[in-house]
């Protein structure tokens, strides 16, 4: 068994940015389900053009939830956009919850 | 090596048609799927159910599966028969990874070696892996080190995958809030071929924490007054993460205000706020001196909360 002592992590929040290429070289998808995505209205880039788009933390994170629900339960887009917001939801109620329960 | 019961896992009798199973599968994948369920072993179900489902659904597998025969009981010790090494193959590397020993052995046997052979030039990137971390509060709020064990794999020369497990010491930086993740960079699955290994992904989780709670980088704390302290104003020393304060409680306040200690929460860009959350308790009315002052109160300065609230 090996210890290994890692540098800093990297904190994916709001400040993360990431233009088209990158996100797509991170998250490991085509780059047909990034473009699919923001036109359901999934992922919220910042910019107007493909070329021009800026992507957040928060959107690498749910194109990666993106991507599990898809290929792992075969949802469609429409599908997959929906079931983001729900979870979404479910987890910030399940937060409110917790703070509610403590 | 254990066996595995696919058809137990999956709640399937052994006769069950392809569409038995199918329906099976797509309930349990949407009831355990780590996105969906908030169950402690989600991830663990997930994996048994999708390799079971892996076996079953495609009639070749399933045949050299049902080979085996009726007996076998799930976690029991399983010893392979003679002649069973490779009848099965058909499974690439990057399938491999995460399925139990018994899986490997059975599907693995050389398949995911000969494909990688056949394909010199075969290049993947490693898959990024996810887990997760409870921490303090304290722990957000100075960055910390923290020591997870990790199920990863190597790929031998044959391209098989190998189980290992992985101890990393992972610095957390200050800052971190609840939801948000960790990302370190080519800690995740190695690459196939010479590509680059995947990242791994730490979500964190606070560890309730007896005297603050967290929204986002704000930080709560319920603070307790007497009604004169709340009436007359006054200068108490509250904790914060950061260690203790005098906070100035302006006269009048009443229960449920919110003071804001600004920038006391968890550091960042912008760093968080910490809010007060008052809460007047009233001194217990157990001598007849204390009742006597109550009622003098009473005399002296009439007071109905209830007053504009129609009852």
């Amino acid at each position: 068994m090996t210890r290994e002592l890692l540098p800093l992590g990297e904190i994916i929040d709001e400040h993360v940015r990431l233009n088209l290429d990158q996100l797509v070289q991170r998250c490991d998808v085509e780059l047909e389900l990034v473009i699919a995505l923001v036109h359901e209205g999934a992922l919220e880039p910042r910019g107007e053009a493909p070329e021009e788009w800026s992507f957040s933390g928060p959107d690498l994170l749910r194109l990666q939830r993106a991507r599990r629900l898809q290929r792992d339960l075969e949802v469609n887009l429409a599908g997959v956009a929906l079931a983001l917001d729900l979870l979404d939801e479910l987890d910030s109620l399940r937060q409110r919850l917790r703070q509610l329960e403590s | 090596m254990e066996y595995k019961d696919y058809y137990k896992t999956l709640g399937v009798e052994r006769s069950a048609s392809a569409a038995e199973i199918k329906r099976a599968y797509k309930k349990l994948a949407r009831k355990y799927h780590p996105d969906v369920s908030k169950e402690k072993d989600a991830e663990q179900q997930f994996k048994a159910i999708n390799e079971a489902y892996r076996v079953l659904r495609d009639a070749d597998k399933r045949k050299a599966y049902d080979q085996l025969g009726v007996h076998w009981r799930e976690g029991q010790e399983f010893r392979p028969p003679p002649d069973w090494q490779g009848r099965a193959q058909g499974f690439s590397a990057e399938d491999l990874g995460g399925y139990s020993d018994f899986f490997a052995q059975f599907f693995g046997g050389g398949a995911a070696g000969a494909g990688y052979h056949r394909e010199q030039s075969f290049r993947m990137r490693g898959q990024d892996l996810h887990a997760s971390i409870e921490i303090s509060l304290e722990d957000a709020w100075h960055g910390a080190a923290r020591s997870l064990s990790l199920q990863g794999h190597d790929l031998d020369e044959q391209g098989r995958a190998m189980p290992r497990l992985r101890q990393l010491n992972v610095q957390i930086p200050a800052g971190i809030h609840e939801g948000q993740q960790i990302r370190l960079a080519g800690q995740g699955g190695p690459g196939i071929g010479g590509a680059p290994a995947g990242d791994l992904y730490l979500q964190v989780r606070f560890a309730p924490h007896p005297l603050f709670r967290a929204e986002g980088r704000d930080i709560f704390l319920e603070l307790p007054l007497t009604p004169w302290e709340a009436a007359l104003g006054a200068k108490i020393p509250v904790p914060t993460l950061g260690g203790r304060v005098e906070m100035q409680i302006p006269p009048g306040s009443q229960s449920g205000r919110k003071l804001r200690l600004k920038e006391r929460g968890l550091p960042g860009k912008p760093a968080g706020d910490q809010y007060l959350v008052l809460r007047i308790e009233t001194p217990p009315a157990d001598t007849e001196a204390a009742r006597e002052l109550y009622r003098k109160m009473a005399a002296e300065m009439p007071f109905n909360p209830r007053q504009g609230r129609g009852f």
